[in-house]
């Protein structure tokens, strides 16, 4: 299949696929909390992929509206979760991921 | 053309989200991101989604990207980290490497088992949601939006509301309640009033020293 060169769909399910094994494994590896971060937006960014090319394969407009809400939760997701790294980090510029307990109050 | 477009934007997606993971200054990650964010745009194009493709580039590396980049400047975490002695066990990186790889096979095998195709029945022809060639497609999302999704789309903007009252609860970060007994406080409060009474007229001036009561017991709090 890969022979052939012409890119099929599939090609841009394998990137997705590979995008979001990076992204989950860098959200394990890393203790950074504003690293961890950019892992998940990798993940949200391969899903969004993955979704575009189901559109483009299903000729469905409905998976690129799909991506749009991924977009806006992703926004807020960014807004909330900063905000929270910024109140954290202030208090504790070398906070990593575990001292994020403090939220349990 | 397609091939070499995927090739040159797959490549950046790929070697960016490995700068994400392995470089150890957080700022190299974030203008890493900026790459894979970029390669994701182009294939965006390459797949006739170009309403989402500007959308990717403004949002994410014009807005998400430079509010990390704001944030690592504003706290100063902007050093190199040694990543080795990251308070992780080795098992720990073993085991992350492991899962990454399980994560990995399950969607390969779903695609390499369906030849490809691994999307079940399509829309019919005649469809409302099928892509029509000759309707641009910034048409046909907004038209799938505001018709089928205008619910959800309206829930959207409810989450909007909700994180940036989020955001602002999270960034205050002392109660007014807290600053009444603050000398400081009593201080500038009525400095404030004096200038106030001072010239009435002259909002800039009131305005400056507002923002001046405000910022000073914060900076002086940390």
């Amino acid at each position: 299949m890969l022979a052939v060169a012409e890119v099929t769909p599939a090609w841009y399910l394998v990137l997705g696929s590979i995008l979001f094994s990076i992204g989950a494994v860098g959200l394990l590896v890393r203790r950074n909390p504003l690293v961890m971060f950019m892992c998940v937006e990798l993940m949200l960014n391969a899903v969004t992929l993955t979704f575009v090319t189901f559109s483009n394969m299903l000729n469905d407009i409905n998976g690129q509206t799909v991506v749009v809400f991924v977009l806006v939760v992703a926004a807020a997701e960014v807004v909330v979760g900063l905000g929270i790294i910024v109140a954290l980090l202030r208090k504790q510029p070398t906070a990593t991921a575990d001292d994020i307990n403090v939220l349990k109050g | 053309m397609e091939l070499f477009v995927f090739i040159v934007a797959g490549g950046a997606c790929i070697i960016g989200a490995l700068g994400v993971v392995l470089s150890t200054n957080p700022v190299h990650a974030a203008l890493s991101l900026v790459g894979t964010l970029f390669g994701i745009a182009v294939l965006f194009i390459a797949q006739e989604a170009h309403f989402l493709a500007a959308v990717q580039v403004i949002v994410y590396a014009g807005a998400i990207v430079v509010l990390f980049l704001f944030v690592l400047m504003l706290l100063g975490v902007d050093r190199a980290e040694d990543l080795s002695i990251e308070p992780l066990g080795g098992g720990q990186r073993i085991a992350a490497v492991i899962v990454g790889l399980a994560v990995l096979a399950l969607p390969l095998f779903a695609i390499w088992s369906t030849e490809g195709d691994a999307t079940g029945a399509g829309p019919q022809a005649g469809d409302a949601n099928l892509i029509d060639p000759l309707v641009p497609n910034i048409n046909q999302l907004g038209e799938s939006l505001f018709t089928t999704y205008l619910f959800a789309f309206e829930v959207t903007s409810v989450l909007l509301v909700i994180a940036v009252v989020g955001a602002v609860v999270l960034a205050r970060k002392v109660k007014r309640a807290e600053l009444i007994d603050d000398p400081l406080v009593e201080a500038h409060e009525a400095e404030r009033a004096a200038a106030e009474a001072e010239a009435e007229t002259d909002e800039p001036a009131e305005d400056e020293s507002t923002a001046d009561a405000d910022a000073e017991p914060a900076e002086a709090d940390a």
